[in-house]
């Protein structure tokens, strides 16, 4: 059943093939033979899924589930639980039970899906690697020495290894797509208001999206359906309908205008993956797609201001973990200052340490100018940049990442190193367009993501150009050998 | 060498909305402590902000009430700081650009009219309080006030001495209260003033430099502390000192402001634009719909009850205080139809001190306008006199019956009858032959005396003004 997807495993349940109890155990039962390897569950919520199961099954049987009703999936660990430990990855919330549900996590659990666990990320969703995270590293089920990327890798591994049909990411700077690549799944980040940020912990607010992450467009179309939508809660979410993203996903792609951004075929870019690139290009022109080298001039500014504007924004969105409400809190503070020092010291790891410090010296007296300002106006600039593409062509299409997957250890003594690993998706966070990542094949063994980028609100038409390859290839069918 | 004080004025003004600025929680005051804080008033991860369209609305409101540019789009910003009362580490405020800009405000100081400036005035939310006693050394953490709406209004450098500040922060106050966005109340704290002082040399341009008096909460706290903090700075620089420019407290039981304790290094609030709040767009369509709720400002209320009602300018100035007041008044002459001074008068005397003595606000008064009217009716139809009336007013305050019943029942009704007058007259007259024999050799104070016995044979019910024209023709003959 674990390499189903989830319009099929929606059918099965409708015909009655399998109960949604049957299902949800099937799932829990990989999660207790696999996570151990793979630590990609955090929390796993056993008892709550099977009476959500149960519930599910009831409903299924009186004819009136929805196309989700029933299927079982897990929650990035930055999404608020009710009830159910919310950690972000961080020691800071290792005892932090949310006292209320996410919208993404209400939304899908109206849909009739089952909660099966929490997943582990990197701490408040800082790092590409998932190796900053209080609770380890996660390991990628397609090679256990590399990392599975970051900081959705826990959703990413669970995915690609079958330990859930599906999982719910986000990405501030590419932490679904990136990890989609290296673990050969399929992620979308959705523009910027077109999913609920209520409910999910902040690290840079006006970066934030959450997005699905699960095997095919298909399936992140599904998810996609139920996640999505205008929030009150939510002052920057959006008021636009959302489509019926499955729709359209068998529409044909002849006549679509692809451009091919040069800047991302430029410079240190991985053979493997530019030769997986090209062969998924060459599928694209048998379906009458026309390609088109277009320019983004800025871009090779993204890191850079993204660097400055989401330390900055964390700087401020993590003043709240002090010790005082809720959370870590230090031993036997002696007075105010040492419960915000030592609370602090003791509960964030390194590197939100390093983004706090970083974003607090660019917000500064003197250096806000020519930081956070400077920051902001590049990003208006790659905004431009996309605009005047995305006015030639239809959809953006390049690689998710310069590399594969890196190994585990490899690139955490060199932050620098590390961020770079993440150049081909700031620059559509910065902008606040919609983006996705799917397999396009392997390199050295290891899988390789291709990225799509598409104008405001058109998910729809990312998730059509995804949907045709994957007709017409199986590489998102592939389940590594070890979890087969 | 003479000094001239410069004052700016930053006035904290809570507004009156039914829950807070970024959350559905209730603002109202003295709930258990944390019992009205929801989720977003803690801080709580992955809480997100939503304004408040009607603290919005009275700043509009505020602004237009004091001639001030409204901000077609407005910027919220975060000012970062960390303090125990402050749940998210940062207060969502106004920076760069406040929904309110420049405007003004009139004062009289002395009789004499003068314009202070209004840089701007932006909305805030306000944070919890920390407790210091009963908690053994410990501080206790009431979250109830964080999130509450504040409306910073910040005067410019445009005051001169204490008493204009005084004037300008009565003015303010009154202001808030009448546009129904404050409720003014000071003791809870929904009108506080902090303010900016310094001192130069008459006849210099340039400022002196300037010290901070933090949340002061009396009109009479402002003064003495400005008043203490002048004279503290003018000693300092003739004796050869400098100011320092620093934040103080007024502590007004030794009458003196302190230095506050505080952290060596500056604070660097390191402000930036809340990504959680897209700009607030204040359209001319919904400030023209403001505008249309303003009420009869104070300074038009005042013109308006000299000129339209012959009011005396503190008569006028006393009526206007509160809306409700005038309200009261314009109500009761409007039913008496009596003339508007005459009403004045029983407001602010009878019953302002009636109300005074028991405590009560004229929202609350036990005499209503409608029957405070009646009662003026029958003074100036002549059913009663204006002595009887005073005692009528204590009855229906009594019984809350009105004046026509009340006379009826009393038999208060005034004897204009100039037969029963005169029979009354001539049996005081015949009864006291010893007086009458003095009054007519020339002892002319002895008419009192008479007055007074014909009014206590008649319960003072004998229309004054006929005794005395019959009186005096009966003792000459």
């Amino acid at each position: 059943m674990h390499d189903k997807t989830l319009s099929e495993l929606a059918a099965g349940l409708k015909q009655r093939e399998f109960s949604s109890q049957e299902l949800t155990r099937h799932f829990l039962d990989r999660i207790a033979r696999h996570n151990e390897t793979l630590n990609a569950f955090v929390t796993v919520t056993e008892e709550h899924a099977m009476a959500a199961a149960q519930a599910a099954d009831a409903r299924l049987s009186g004819g009136d589930g929805g196309p989700l009703t029933g299927i079982p999936l897990a929650q990035k660990d930055i999404f608020c639980t009710l009830g159910i430990k919310t950690s972000c990855g961080s020691k800071m919330l290792d005892n932090f039970p949310a006292p209320y549900d996410a919208t993404v996590v209400a939304k899908l659990k109206d849909a009739g899906t089952v909660l099966l666990g929490k997943l582990n990320m990197d701490e408040f969703a800082m790092g590409s690697s998932n190796e900053t995270s209080y609770y380890g590293t996660v390991k990628n089920p397609w090679r256990l020495d590399c990392v599975p990327g970051g900081s959705s890798g826990g959703s990413a591994a669970a995915v690609a290894a079958g330990l859930t049909p599906a999982a719910t990411g986000t990405d501030t700077g590419g932490s679904i797509r990136q990890p989609a690549a290296f673990c050969g799944i399929t992620g979308l980040k959705p523009t910027y208001g077109r999913v609920s940020r209520w409910g999910m912990i902040a690290f840079a607010s006006s970066l934030d999206q959450g997005g699905p992450m699960a095997r095919s467009a298909e399936d992140c179309a599904l998810m996609l359906g139920a996640m999505a939508g205008f929030d009150e809660k939510d002052s920057t979410s959006v008021n636009q309908p959302v489509p019926d993203y499955t729709a359209t996903l068998n529409q044909d792609l002849a006549g679509l205008k692809v451009g091919l951004p040069k800047e991302f075929f430029e410079g240190e870019l991985d053979s493997g993956v530019a030769q997986a690139l090209e062969q998924a290009i060459a599928e694209y022109k048998k379906m009458g797609v026309a390609f088109k080298e277009i320019s983004l001039p800025n871009i090779g500014l993204s890191v850079p201001a993204y660097y400055v504007i989401a330390p900055s924004e964390c700087s401020s969105n993590l003043a709240r973990y002090d010790g005082v409400r809720y959370g870590y809190r230090c031993q036997d503070p002696k007075d105010l200052e040492d419960l915000y020092l030592r609370t602090r010291g003791e509960g964030f790891g390194a590197e939100v340490k390093r983004r706090i410090l970083i974003g607090t010296y660019a917000l500064s007296a003197g250096y806000y100018d020519a930081y956070y300002l400077k920051a902001q106006k590049i990003r208006r600039l790659i905004a431009d940049d996309f605009k005047r593409a995305l006015e030639e062509v239809d959809v953006l299409l390049g690689p998710t990442t310069p590399t594969p997957a890196f190994g585990i250890g490899e690139k955490t003594g060199d932050p620098i190193a590390m961020y770079l690993s993440d150049i081909f998706t700031i620059a559509v966070n910065l902008a606040g367009l919609p983006g996705m990542s799917l397999p396009v094949g392997f390199a050295d063994g290891k899988p390789v993501g291709m990225q799509l980028i598409g104008n405001y609100f058109d998910e729809a038409r990312l998730l059509n150009v995804a949907h045709r390859y994957q007709q017409a290839t199986d590489w998102h069918r592939r389940l590594p050998e070890q979890f087969a | 060498m003479q000094w001239e004080p410069v004052i700016g004025l930053e006035i904290h003004a809570q507004l009156k909305t039914r829950s807070k600025i970024f959350s559905g929680a209730s603002t109202a005051y003295g709930a258990p402590p944390n019992t009205q804080a929801c989720a977003i008033d803690l801080g709580m991860p992955g809480v997100l902000p939503v304004l408040n369209e009607a603290a919005v609305r009275m700043a509009v409101k505020f602004g237009l009430a004091v001639e001030a540019e409204i901000t077609p789009q407005s910027v919220f910003a975060r000012k970062n700081y960390f303090y125990p009362d402050l749940p998210k580490g940062y207060q969502i405020s106004q920076y760069e650009l406040p929904v309110v800009g420049k405007g003004h405000l009139m004062i009289t100081v002395d009789g004499s009219e003068k314009r202070i400036g209004i840089t701007r005035a932006h909305l805030e939310e306000d944070a919890g309080k920390s407790l210091h006693e009963d908690f053994h050394g410990m501080t206790g953490i009431d979250l109830n006030r964080a999130g509450t709406p504040l409306l910073e209004i910040v005067s410019e450098p445009d005051l001169r001495s204490p008493a204009e500040a005084v004037a300008y922060m009565k003015k303010l106050h009154m202001l808030v209260v009448y546009l129904g966005v404050c409720d003014g109340n000071m003791q809870e704290g929904s009108f506080r003033c902090d303010a900016n002082v310094s001192v130069r040399p008459k006849g210099d341009d340039a400022f002196g430099t300037r010290t901070e008096i933090k949340n002061v909460n009396s009109f009479r706290f402002v003064e003495r502390a400005i008043s203490y903090e002048i004279e503290r700075q003018i000693e300092v620089l003739e004796s050869g000192g400098t100011i320092t420019q620093e934040t103080r407290l007024y502590d007004a039981d030794k009458d003196e402001t302190r230095p506050m304790r505080t952290k060596e290094e500056a604070n660097d609030y390191r402000y930036f634009p809340d990504p959680d709040l897209l700009p607030l767009v204040v359209t001319e369509d919904f400030v023209e719909e403001v505008r249309k709720e303003l009420p009869e400002l104070p300074d038009a209320k005042r013109h308006r009850f000299i000129e339209d009602y012959g009011l005396k300018p503190y008569d006028a100035e006393v009526l206007i205080a509160t809306r409700q007041l005038a309200d009261y008044f314009e109500t009761v002459v409007r039913i008496s139809r009596c003339d508007p001074k005459l009403c004045a008068n029983w407001v602010m005397v009878e019953l302002s001190g009636a109300l005074n003595k028991a405590g009560l606000d004229i929202t609350e008064s036990p005499v209503s306008a409608e029957k405070l009217a009646g009662l003026l009716k029958r003074i100036a139809d002549n059913t009663i006199s204006g002595k009887i009336a005073k005692q009528v007013f204590e009855l229906i305050w009594e019984s809350g019956k009105d004046a026509d019943t009340l006379i009826e029942e009393k038999g208060l009704k005034q004897i204009t009858d100039t037969g029963a007058i005169e029979k009354i007259i001539d049996e005081v007259i015949a009864a006291n032959p010893k007086q009458l024999e003095q009054y007519r050799a020339g002892k002319d104070k002895l008419f009192g005396f008479f007055v007074g016995q014909v009014m206590k044979q008649t319960q003072g019910k004998a229309n004054p003004k006929q005794v005395n024209e019959i009186l005096k023709e009966k003792l000459k003959s």
